[in-house]
């Protein structure tokens, strides 16, 4: 049987997998310290469970699970490089775990010089003039990034930049982080060469636009040439230049967004700086600013005055606070033991390895998936499977079948201006075997889809579950677990 | 070559000529030559694994750790006990080096313990339904008054004095660039003032938003203030600590709408401030507003019971600019220890931790105050933090403290000027009556 119990359906009162010690204090009744009216009369229905059930259910889980650890994970425009064990050893070290956020600041030197350093080297690799930390994620880092741009225009009393300018292939997280800050948004097309369509960005360009936001290279994996004369359209009509880090692993030392013309970056630690993405998070994602924008930047900023690190609260213009304490402190301890493992040289290698391994793939693939944007890419490649939808086959069955081949499947149907998009990004971390295997297995599955579109149209045969209604559950949503309703489900 | 990259000098020439390029500049043949970076980054070479561990090892030293230093400290972070399973188990590389769970087939783990996490918060919560969280108890609280404000079309917040300060400088950023008008409460007594509820309730309020117990440890009314903002139409949204929900009544059975709060106190380390999680969770109208990822059972082909990433069309991969919210992550190893705490503490283990803090900051407080040095600012029912007023500066008073290997209270003038000499301290079931005697003799001295 491959159905997994629930926690809850393991459990049996009088089962504990905990031992607390005995309370030392003179103990008296919570009714008397507590008003009887706020007190609870039945215990929240937790598990009750050995620890070795606990143990067991949790190990099971992982196993139904797909990690980096696992195999190849060449997820477009999410950089699912390895995840160096020695930087989780170091997040580990009781200094850096066992510290809490508002001890005094002469006993948490060692934090506040990682953060100041880290923010440094930040600064350093995207061109920009200093970086916040606070950010906990890519979309925060955006939302933060957008505040500051909004701060700025209203600070020089220009309350008319109301609107911000996407690009048609951008991330979700644009249009909704500027959205959530406030903002217009006005789509610009992509020409034929996947870049900005200059003609449409001049027409865009008004009194009225605050900024524009680009990810460069963009989601289809291209370097857009025309960045420079992008920077100036934007600039000379008093608008700011956003850059979306989410692809910065393709231009470290190559290039930096700083010098490309951009005026606000946010990076993605759990991207770029190979810390772990945990299943969906915690992420970092600081943002940077030039030095016109600096005051702008979320409070508190980590500064160093005789020698002292301290955090300053004293920041008139700042935009404020945008996440409890500092950020996701843990996270930058790994970014940063990733960045001094590196080292300068180490950085560029891993653009240039992450391109030429991207391009490898696409150079051995096009003759079998329809390339749409037939070039020199960056750090990943968009194929699409438009030929295979010739025999029925679709890209979300491409997908599956690569599962059975102990895969993780690229991204797909993104970016949304590529019909049946596979995005495809290896990282630098895979060997020229691993990245050959799953050329090998791309054009079976291919191959498969011409002579036997069934094979791949059931797909997947290896997993745990077979494809999950994803329609019903959405339609009927069960969203926890009931000891009635879940009798027969 | 690093030890981190695969491709060798020879593999590398064989591959340029297959892409059939003559150099690696030629892959960067779009990067124009004014942007392209002609000097090596100012970064430092790089460490072997030896020299990293030394160099991590001495900056982590010199901070002084709760090991080492016996905490008293809360205010939104505490130091509560985490069994050591909980480490090993999250260690486990498939939980950790996966992403968002896009693939349900091979992320069974992530989704199962997702939904099993949902199950648990609203079990705690008394809610309905729950996502599957966000980056922490403070933006929890601000997505939510973002969310009542597009629900119910009300373009005001009232917010209580007493909710963490930083939530409400939180708030009020978010709030300053859409439009949303947020109105302070005032505190009564360490509580929220009723009568200042009533006056400054509206048509326009959205609704409020209180923490209990709030940030001086106090558990406040909450049957009441609930009341007063239902006959409003307003919606009744409260931050609440977990931990306290083990034997306090859940904010559901008293009224709430939305119940979010700091997720820190289950399973997560206090880490210098992050990463924790924020809980979200509402009622079950309000299901196809919430924001962030949600977690639902189906069924596959055969019919085995699967989980999915589910009511996606709220999000922004899908709905971009009218999205519910920008976020497009939760805190998903953060998550998985918290319901791995509530496993492992269960139904009983979490009721004796809520109890055993209960005791011992009572006992504190009360031998605080019997030396005579320390009074009263509040006289409420408080849960395991509690403000009293010292007769020395604070700030002396916690440096005395830290020479003695003790990390003490909060400032509360920091936030709060009219309570000038207000120290608030924070007893966990960690603490033991020595360390508790100790600490009060020490700061009486």
């Amino acid at each position: 049987m491959k159905e997994k119990l629930l926690i809850f359906e393991m459990s049996k009162p009088g089962r504990k997998a905990y031992s607390l010690p005995k309370c030392d204090v003179p103990e008296k009744d919570l009714a008397s310290m507590i008003n009887p009216e706020y007190l609870r009369a039945d215990a929240p229905n937790l598990p009750e469970v050995s620890e070795l059930d606990a143990v067991r259910h949790y190990t099971q889980l992982s196993k139904r699970n797909h990690g980096v650890d696992s195999g190849f994970y060449p997820l477009g425009s999410c950089t699912m490089k390895y995840n160096p064990k020695v930087n989780e050893v170091i997040a580990g070290f009781d200094g850096f775990s066992k510290l809490h956020p508002y001890q005094d600041e002469s006993s948490a030197q060692g934090s506040l010089e990682l953060m100041y350093s880290l923010s440094e080297m930040l600064s350093e690799i995207t061109g920009m003039d200093q970086v916040s930390l606070q950010p906990a994620a890519g979309a925060h880092g955006e939302l933060a990034g957008l505040m500051i741009i909004k701060a700025y225009h209203r600070n020089r009393n220009d309350h008319r930049r109301i609107k911000i300018i996407v690009p048609d292939s951008a991330h979700g997280t644009n249009p909704a982080s500027s959205a959530v800050a406030g903002f217009e948004i006005v789509e610009v097309k992509s020409n034929a060469d996947g870049g900005i369509d200059i003609e449409s960005l001049k027409r865009a360009m008004n009194d009225e636009v605050a900024g524009l936001m680009l990810t460069n290279p963009n989601t289809l994996g291209l370097f857009d040439k025309n960045i420079t004369e992008i920077a100036d359209i934007v600039h000379d009509a008093g608008g700011l230049l956003y850059y979306d880090g989410a692809n910065l692993n393709a231009v470290m030392g190559i290039a930096r967004p700083g010098d490309m013309g951009f005026d606000v970056a946010h990076v993605n630690l759990h991207k770029t700086f190979s810390t772990p993405h945990g299943g969906g998070g915690p992420g970092s994602g600081p943002v940077g600013v030039k030095e016109s924008l600096i005051p702008f930047l979320p409070y508190p900023v980590v500064s160093m005055k005789d020698q002292k690190y301290y955090l300053d609260y004293d920041r008139p213009l700042s935009i404020g606070k945008i996440k409890s304490f500092y950020g996701n402190f843990s996270v930058m301890v790994k970014a940063y033991a990733y960045i001094l493992s590196m080292g300068s040289e180490g950085l560029k290698t891993v653009s240039e390895t992450a391109v030429l391994n991207a391009n490898y793939i696409a150079a051995k693939l096009k003759d079998v998936y329809y390339v749409p944007y037939d070039r020199i890419c960056m750090h990943e490649c968009v194929l699409s499977g438009a030929w295979q939808m010739k025999s029925g086959v679709s890209t979300l069955d491409i997908a599956k079948r690569l599962l059975d081949f102990g895969y993780h499947p690229p991204t797909i149907y993104f970016p949304l201006i590529v019909h049946e998009a596979l995005m495809v990004e290896p990282t630098e971390c895979e060997s020229l075997e691993t990245l050959d295997e799953f050329i090998e297995v791309m054009r079976t599955i291919a191959h498969e889809a011409e002579t036997d579109p069934g094979m791949v149209k059931n797909s997947p045969y290896t997993t745990v579950v077979s494809r999950l209604d994803e329609v019903q559950a959405a339609r009927k949503p069960v969203l926890r677990w009931n000891k009635d309703t879940n009798q027969e489900a | 070559m690093s030890r981190y990259l695969g491709i060798t000098k020879s593999d590398r020439d064989y591959m340029l000529k297959e892409i059939g390029v003559k150099s690696m500049r030629s892959l960067f043949s779009d990067v124009p030559e004014q942007v392209y970076l002609d000097r090596e980054l100012n970064i430092p070479p790089a460490l072997s694994e030896m020299e990293l561990v030394a160099k991590m090892k001495s900056m982590s030293e010199k901070n002084l750790d709760l090991d080492h230093y016996t905490c008293f400290l809360g205010a939104g972070a505490y130091d509560h006990f985490i069994p050591a399973a909980i480490g090993q188990l999250l260690s486990r590389q498939e939980f950790f080096t996966a992403y968002t769970p896009y693939q349900p087939e091979i992320s069974q783990g992530t989704l199962q313990s997702i939904f099993e996490y949902q199950t648990m918060i609203c079990e705690l919560t008394g809610m309905e339904v729950s996502n599957a969280s966000m980056y922490d108890g403070a933006t929890a609280l601000t997505e939510a008054a973002i969310m009542a404000s597009e629900a119910m079309k009300r373009k005001e917040i009232l917010v209580a004095g007493s909710v963490h300060p930083e939530s409400r400088k939180i708030l009020k950023t978010y709030a300053q660039f859409r439009d949303l008008k947020i109105t302070e409460v005032r505190s009564e007594e360490g509580t929220i003032d009723q009568e200042d509820l009533r006056n400054k309730l509206n048509d326009n309020t959205a609704a409020l938003l209180i923490q209990s117990p709030n940030f001086f440890g106090i558990i406040e009314d909450l049957a009441s203030a609930g009341e007063i903002v239902h006959q409003n139409k307003s919606l009744f949204i409260v931050s609440a600590d977990p931990i306290s929900l083990a034997i306090l009544k859940s904010p559901g059975e008293l009224g709430a709408d939305i119940v979010v709060g700091e997720g820190q106190a289950l399973g997560n380390p206090l880490s210098f401030g992050g990463p924790y999680l924020g809980f979200f969770a509402a009622k079950e109208k309000w299901m196809r507003k919430l924001p962030g990822r949600i977690v639902g059972q189906t069924k596959d082909k055969e019919g085995i019971r699967g989980f999915v990433l589910t009511l996606q069309t709220r999000e922004q991969h899908i709905r971009r600019e009218k999205a519910t919210s920008n976020i497009c992550s939760n805190q998903g190893l953060n998550a998985l220890a918290a319901a791995m705490y509530m496993t492992f503490l269960g139904k009983e283990g979490l009721r004796e931790v809520a109890g055993l803090s209960a005791q011992k900051a009572h006992y504190a407080y009360g031998q605080l105050l019997n030396t005579g040095k320390f009074t009263p600012i509040f006289n409420k029912p408080f849960f395991k933090e509690f403000a009293v007023k010292s007769e020395q500066p604070v700030e002396g008073l916690n440096s005395k403290l830290l020479n003695e290997h003790i990390i003490g209270g909060y400032s509360l003038v920091r936030d709060y000027p009219g309570i000038d000499g207000g120290w608030l301290i924070s007893v966990t079931e960690k603490r033991t009556k020595d360390e508790i005697d100790k600490f009060v003799r020490k700061a009486a001295e």
